[in-house]
């Protein structure tokens, strides 16, 4: 079965990614594929590379970085709500004359037609936020 | 359809909005802070009761475990799940409503 | 799912405009999602009523008032917003307080109908329980 993941919270603030983490784990573990994660609101923090937490918590930015890298999990960041909150990939901080960009690997800037997308093209879609 | 409470009904009224509006035959899965709403005891465990009559309600065990709740204070009838149980309900359920 | 599918999109409004970004936000996917030609619908529930109250005025908080927009909706064939009778009850609320948001009928000569459809509880849950995919914010 066919997965799409939706998460509206920032890493650590909230629960939201871990429980779509574990849950994006868990459905993989199961054989089922997710076919896209998509980060709104805050959750495009979930994107940011330069996401440094102390050594004894987990790294919830490199998780979903090694996840997309394992399994091919196409993990999306909306573009409005991402420049909106200073979430940027090379070209977008180019276009908007920024001289630093912060997009973590594994992560994509794309519109929320994706969104939909994933809605039309997963069997579930699954919500995690606040 | 599988309905997903992850509120506390004690601070917002997630879980309230979800027994109001899931029909008779749903499955209800408490997860994150919606799990302190599954021990015996409290003001809405006649709520609950009263929707297993229809419904069906889970918790998701590590959320129970983190939060230093033990499956026997559980009020009767509701089944705790793990990840892989949650991703089964989703599976099994023709689609999923999350009350955040 | 094959090409041309059109699956049922519920967007479930529960949180009031403005003191957070979840109800703009949701209506910009509202907007695009449009473009894909699915079943839309929109919910509005519990304080998420306030979402679609007459006259928003936001001049003096600083933000933009985007209540106007859910006026544009039938131009984009969503015209189905179900609004809980209950939850406009226990606010202390009638559909008078609602906009008048309303559609262009193209099945009956262009007649202007009302997008709001108030329903109770009960009538809501069965729309609910018929929805493919269901979006919260």
């Amino acid at each position: 079965m066919k997965f799409g993941i939706l998460i509206n919270e920032g890493p650590y603030q909230h629960q939201a990614s871990d429980s779509a983490y574990l849950f994006a784990k868990a459905a993989i573990d199961k054989g089922h594929e997710v076919f896209r994660v998509f980060f709104y609101h805050d959750g495009v923090q979930n994107a940011t590379c330069l996401s440094s937490p102390p050594q004894d918590d987990r790294n919830i930015t490199a998780l979903w970085s090694e996840l997309a890298k394992e399994h091919n999990v196409d993990l999306v960041v909306c573009v409005a709500a991402a420049l909106r909150r200073g979430i940027l990939d090379e070209n977008e901080a180019k276009r908007n004359g920024k001289d630093a960009h912060n997009l973590a690997d594994g992560f994509r800037i794309s519109g929320l037609g994706q969104l939909i997308e994933a809605g039309i093209q997963s069997d579930r879609l699954m919500v995690f936020g606040d | 359809m599988l309905h997903t409470v992850n509120k506390s009904p004690f601070e917002r009224n997630s879980l309230d909005a979800c027994l109001g509006l899931a029909k008779a035959g749903s499955a209800i899965l408490l997860i994150e802070d919606g799990v302190v709403g599954a021990i015996k005891g409290t003001t809405i465990e006649s709520k609950l009761t009263e929707t297993m009559q229809s419904s069906k309600i889970y918790v998701l065990g590590p959320d129970l475990a983190a939060r230093g709740l033990s499956e026997d204070k559980l009020v009767d009838g509701i089944q705790v799940v793990d990840y892989g149980g949650f991703v089964d309900l989703a599976a099994e359920n023709t689609a999923v409503q999350s009350w955040l | 799912m094959s090409e041309g599918t059109i699956k049922k999109f519920m967007y479930v409004n529960r949180k009031p405009p403005y003191g957070t970004v979840y109800a703009l936000e949701s209506l910009e996917v509202v907007l695009i999602g449009a473009a894909f030609d699915q079943d839309v619908s929109l919910a509005f529930i519990g304080d998420g009523v306030y979402q679609i109250t007459k006259g928003q005025s936001t001049s003096d908080i600083g933000m933009k008032n985007f209540s106007p927009t859910y006026n544009a909706l039938g131009d984009y064939d969503i015209t189905k917003l179900y609004v809980e009778q209950e939850s406009l009850t226990e606010r202390g609320l009638s559909v008078d307080d609602l906009m008048d948001i309303v559609y262009e009928d193209e099945d009956d000569d262009w007649a202007e109908k009302p997008s709001i459809r108030v329903v109770s509880r009960a009538e809501l849950a069965d729309v609910i329980a018929g929805q493919d995919i269901l979006l919260n914010f």
